[in-house]
């Protein structure tokens, strides 16, 4: 047992200095390298963009993980984009972070609906809840996963919150009962119904003012 | 005769004082050891990516100081930064010390709050009650600039809410010569303390690269001796003009983990000393009337700025569309907004990275084969706040 010494670890600072200057060559290097496996690659905001096929995902994460002028050592996230309107409704997309050249990627591909995608925890074991939550927010399936439980919301919870076409209000509340002694669940009571205002055409009145006029029109 | 032995699967919360906050852990011991711990989130979830979803940009801001609540000025930070990201503004530099400066005493009042309370779960009290007292001096600073103590509602896309009052300025000046004689009276109590030493030291050890595996980022990467600080690889705002120092530690234990946050708050006092001294009088937001709100003054003399003010208050400012990841060093580790705009005024989606997730994923990993006592004390060093692990 030392006391590390960590007064001494204070002056490597300038180890932390890394430029942000060699994206260019990292678009160049991924694009040779994986040729066929990409879609489309673009820089914006000081962050490369890549986009792959479904199909693809575990061979491009290897590569770009393991290989020395990549070294994207760090999964930093995983999300979906919902886009109801869309054939390919789910956008996944996965965040990286490499610490030896200090860069970031976004990596994206479009699914539909109720497809099945390959799970990253055998890659990045962080992988693990992240896809858990992405599985309970927006009902998206893994493969291999190894423990696909929902995370945030109740036990027992129905439904994938963070979908567009959920209500902000949600569907069911949950309160103590005092007849029957346990918390229960019941569909959502409202005093007044969720207004959603309209503000950006304030002359031709709210989305709600507008469809009560066109009945009153029809009636008419 | 053979006797079945079952393993004991004990219930840790989601209401015990060393779960900081609403943790349930459910534990698989045999004996004394852990054999598997499970942690269920999510007690505290309340929906805030669906409401801020519903919400313009400027309404979004209040739901960021609810995440990590101990130090609300840097998750707003966070929007703020990817917001001007997108919209190409700059803000002037007055703001940017301010800015600055109140996440520096965010650092702080979360390293005092992390610090006191792991010495609390291992069996120190007084630290802490020493400790909370600064932590009031600190947010009444907080109340002063934005009128509140904990959800601050400061920081705007281009600058801050409102210019600093008279007076506070100094009285940070007059903190940052006081305080570093306190984090010394801490650490007269826990540095070299046996108890607390033989708390910490090689319990919860991550090696690097499971530190990177584990998306580890802030304190628990840099206890493990990876220099790595956003502060200083991407800087935002005005960090590249500051001089400071990143402390890392050596053999990433629970014992390297309080070194590091120790040693963090004396640079985040240095760095509040240079704000202060460097600050200048000069705008506070950015003069982007469709941007920022006009003065009261000028909305009694001016119809446009009139027409500006009814219109950021009811619509909102439109974001033209994007999509941006935009990261900044939190006290608790590296915060993210994942932010996609779609040329409205609410955005499209906001998918907001919390430090204390993938910390406290790693829960069974750093657990596993430790004593029973020994979960609150990996606990406390993993600096959890539930607020925004559940979100």
């Amino acid at each position: 047992m030392e006391l590390c010494n960590y007064k001494k670890k204070l002056e490597i600072k300038d180890l932390l200095t890394g430029k942000m200057n060699n994206l260019i060559d990292l678009e160049k290097k991924i694009n040779s390298e994986l040729t066929t496996k990409i879609n489309k690659t673009s820089i914006k905001h000081n962050q490369i963009y890549v986009e792959i096929d479904k199909d693809d995902l575990i061979d491009v994460v290897l590569f770009i993980k393991t290989n020395k002028d990549t070294k994207f050592r760090q999964l930093i996230d995983i999300t979906v984009v919902d886009y109801p309107e869309e054939t390919q409704r789910f956008k996944i997309v996965y965040l990286f972070l490499s610490h030896e050249f200090n860069h970031r990627m976004i990596l994206s591909y479009s699914i539909n609906e109720n497809e099945l995608i390959s799970s990253l925890t055998s890659v990045f074991p962080s992988a693990n809840w992240m896809e858990r939550e992405v599985f309970d927010m927006y009902g998206v399936n893994f493969k291999n996963h190894p423990d696909l439980r929902r995370i945030l919301t109740d036990y027992g919870f129905e439904g994938h919150p963070l979908r567009k076409d959920f209500p902000l209000t949600g569907h069911s509340e949950v309160r103590y009962s005092e007849e029957k002694k346990k918390v229960i669940n019941e569909p959502v009571k409202l005093e007044q119904n969720y207004r959603n205002f309209d503000y950006e055409s304030p002359w031709e009145g709210t989305k709600y003012i507008k469809e009560i006029s066109k009945t009153n029109d029809k009636k008419n | 005769m053979t006797k079945k032995i079952k393993n004991l699967n004990l219930n840790f919360g989601p209401q015990h004082p060393a779960a900081h906050g609403v943790l349930r852990l459910i534990l698989e011991l045999d004996g004394e050891v852990v054999e598997k711990a499970d942690p269920h989130i999510g007690l505290l979830h309340r929906g805030t990516e669906k409401l801020i979803e519903n919400k313009t940009y400027m309404q979004a801001v209040p739901y960021f100081d609810r995440l990590d609540y101990v130090a609300p000025m840097n998750q707003e930070h966070a929007f703020a930064l990817a917001i001007e990201k997108i919209l190409d503004i700059d803000v002037p530099i007055r703001a940017q010390y301010i800015r600055v400066m109140f996440c520096e005493i965010g650092r702080i009042l979360s390293h005092i709050l992390n610090v006191t309370t792991q010495a609390l779960d291992v069996g120190a009290l007084t630290p802490s009650l020493w400790g909370f007292e600064e932590r009031e001096t600190l947010m009444t600073f907080y109340e002063r600039a934005s009128g509140s103590r904990l959800h601050a509602n400061y920081f705007r896309a281009g600058g801050v809410h409102q210019d600093l009052p008279a007076g506070l300025e100094n009285d940070i000046a007059k903190f940052c010569e006081t305080f570093p004689k306190i984090i010394n009276d801490l650490e007269n109590l826990l540095t070299d303390n046996r108890i607390f030493k033989q708390r910490n030291v090689d319990i919860g050890v991550v090696t690097k690269d499971d530190a990177l595996d584990y998306s580890f980022s802030g304190v628990m990467i840099r206890g493990s001796g990876v220099p790595w600080d956003l502060r200083k690889s991407q800087p935002y705002d005005c960090y590249d003009q500051l001089d400071f120092k990143i402390p890392v530690g050596k053999n990433g234990d629970c014992y390297d983990r309080y070194l590091c946050r120790i040693e963090e708050m004396k640079e985040s006092v240095s760095i509040i000393k240079q704000c202060l001294a460097r600050m200048e009088k000069g705008p506070i937001k950015t003069f982007d009337g469709k941007i920022s709100p006009p003065s009261k003054a000028e909305i009694k003399q001016s119809m446009e700025a009139l027409i500006h003010h009814f219109k950021l208050f009811t619509e909102g400012y439109r974001v033209p569309k994007d999509e941006i990841y935009t990261a900044v060093e939190a006290p608790k580790g590296e915060f993210g907004v994942y932010l996609i705009s779609d040329g409205s005024s609410k955005p499209y989606k906001c998918k907001i990275r919390a430090p204390g997730f993938s910390h406290l994923q790693s829960m069974d990993y750093l657990i596993k084969g430790h004593m029973l006592a020994d979960v609150p004390a990996v606990l406390g060093s993993l600096d959890i706040v539930f607020g925004e692990v559940d979100r």
